[in-house]
């Protein structure tokens, strides 16, 4: 192995000389969908490794999940999970064997990884949701700028690696260490454009819980979702997981990048949240998922019978803390009733819940759902509100007809 | 046999209470070099008058969908959005380009009055 094997060698990226523009419209048997917000036609792309998904961009690639995939099982097909790139200069050649992960800064012995030596060590495997911090921001009123998203942009996986922990103790951590500076392949299109560079505190990324994951559902990670290796951050917003991981630098400040230090940031308020169309005072970086709740087994506009016994189910989870209950108003919030919680995947997985109804009334008819988890915390009747459009987790409402 | 019912017991308890478990041994690493092929990009700006700054400057960094899917919103996001993008991102936009490519945005993008 050449220790100055330059990345340079190894990476190809991505830009406008080969992303080629093609001028016109899509072809006329395309598929598109309608997401239910103001300028919601997205059209369906199926990207390497990806069946159609939900185009919000190209270039760089972001493609969201349709909300179907989630009432076919808990776990998030690899063809189906979600993308979210940030810069455009993602790598599109990677020689595997070159492939190192760095791990340097206030360690007492530096290390280059090769994916051979990460594998050697001992695997580990979790079962976790991602969550894009802009999930649902599609649904914000007041409509906020940034990525137009439905609830797509979540998915659930069995992850497998190493601790970040164990790499990071591999290589010793030194005195007066702060955090953890996270980095991968993609760069931005222009060299003035700031890196994609995030950083856990010290504490966190030797808790035992973020791994680095070269496998996903039993099969190697997807292109588009970090191949060879990404960061698992569970119960945290996917900002953190980066993609393509190949540096580590534990530092012994706070790392002052724009990705920590002017975006991904929220009020620093009870809730995260300001009066909408509110600037907040003092901000943080966002970190744990708020809990959250879906019905996937009927959809706005579904129609079921009177008198007959319909399974209402969907899909719940939280940062991981542990979700207790999730409840069920079939009548727009009036009444509740606990629903029934399914198999346990872990504290960071969807969990199951299914309810049985029997609808009698016909007519219009709203469920809701909520979940509870162990330190108390739920989902607001109606949804916070922050400049950014993060942490969406509102009670959903699905508008069907009882026929 | 009486005991394995507990044990099992145990073994599930256990799992259970950690969010990861020990995995098996993984093959060695396939080699050879990978390379992604990124499908064609078929968006395209609106026509409008000044069509040709968002062609020549936005989709250095990014496709047209950045735009596309925003929703209609007045003015002053589109001049904090093209500022963003040259303060914040670091998009090579001259500074006479600013105020012509803002009006483009709002005419063909922008809310309207």
């Amino acid at each position: 192995m050449n220790p100055s094997y330059s990345r340079r060698n190894f990476i190809r990226r991505s830009t406008l000389a080969t992303a080629a523009i093609v001028a016109g419209r899509a072809g006329a048997g395309e598929a598109s969908v309608e997401l239910p917000f103001v300028n919601g036609h997205r059209r369906m792309v199926a990207f390497p490794g990806k069946r159609p998904l939900i185009l919000l961009t190209h270039r760089p690639p972001q493609l969201e999940t349709p909300f179907a995939v989630f009432n076919d099982g808990l776990i998030t097909p690899n063809d189906a999970f979600f993308v979210r790139y940030h810069l455009s200069g993602l790598p599109v050649e990677i020689d595997p064997a070159a492939f190192r992960l760095e791990v340097k800064g206030l360690v007492n012995t530096p290390l280059s990884l090769s994916l051979e030596d990460l594998k050697k060590m001992e695997a580990v495997e979790v079962t976790a949701v991602n969550q894009c911090s802009g999930n649902s921001r599609g649904f914000f009123n007041p409509r906020v700028n940034g990525g137009q998203l439905a609830n797509g942009a979540m998915g659930n996986a069995k992850w497998r690696g190493v601790r970040l922990k164990d790499v990071l103790t591999r290589a010793g951590v030194a005195a007066g260490a702060r955090q953890v500076v996270c980095d991968g392949l993609d760069k931005g299109a222009v060299p003035t454009t700031p890196d994609f560079i995030k950083a856990l505190e010290i504490d966190h990324a030797l808790d035992g819980e973020a791994i680095i994951a070269w496998e996903m559902n039993g099969e190697e990670l997807p292109w588009l979702n970090g191949y060879p290796l990404r960061l698992v951050v569970p119960g945290y917003y996917g900002t953190y997981w980066i993609k393509h991981l190949n540096s580590l630098e534990v530092t012994g400040e706070n790392f002052g990048g724009f990705w920590m230090a002017a975006g991904y940031r929220i009020p620093d308020t009870p809730g995260g949240c300001v009066e909408p169309g509110t600037v907040p005072g003092r901000t943080l970086p966002i970190t744990k998922f708020k809990i959250r709740s879906f019905l996937t087994s009927l959809t706005d506009g579904a129609q079921v019978k009177a008198g007959r016994e319909t399974l209402l189910r969907g899909i719940a989870f939280d940062s991981g803390a542990g979700l207790t209950e999730v409840q069920v108003s079939p009548d727009g919030g009036s009444t509740w009733r606990p629903a029934t919680l399914g198999k346990d995947l872990g504290r960071y997985s969807f969990r199951e819940w299914t309810l049985p109804w029997t609808p009698t009334n016909t007519g219009p008819a709203e469920i809701r759902c909520r979940a509870f988890n162990r330190i108390g915390e739920t989902q607001p009747l109606v949804s916070l509100w922050n400049p950014a459009g993060y942490m969406r987790n509102g009670v959903e409402t699905t508008k069907i007809i009882i026929t | 046999m009486k005991l394995l019912f507990p044990l099992l017991g145990a073994a599930v308890l256990l799992t259970t209470a950690l969010a990861q478990t020990p995995a098996p041994a993984t093959p060695p690493a396939v080699t050879g070099i990978r390379k992604l092929e990124l499908p064609p990009e078929t968006g395209t700006y609106r026509n409008a008058p000044g069509v040709e700054l968002a062609q020549a400057f936005c989709l250095n960094c990014h496709s047209t969908e950045y735009t596309e899917s925003q929703p209609p919103l007045p003015a002053a996001y589109w001049q904090g959005t093209v500022k963003k993008m040259k303060e914040k991102f670091g998009a090579t936009l001259p500074d006479e380009v600013m105020a012509p490519l803002t009006k483009y945005l709002v005419d063909a993008y922008g809310k309207k009055p």
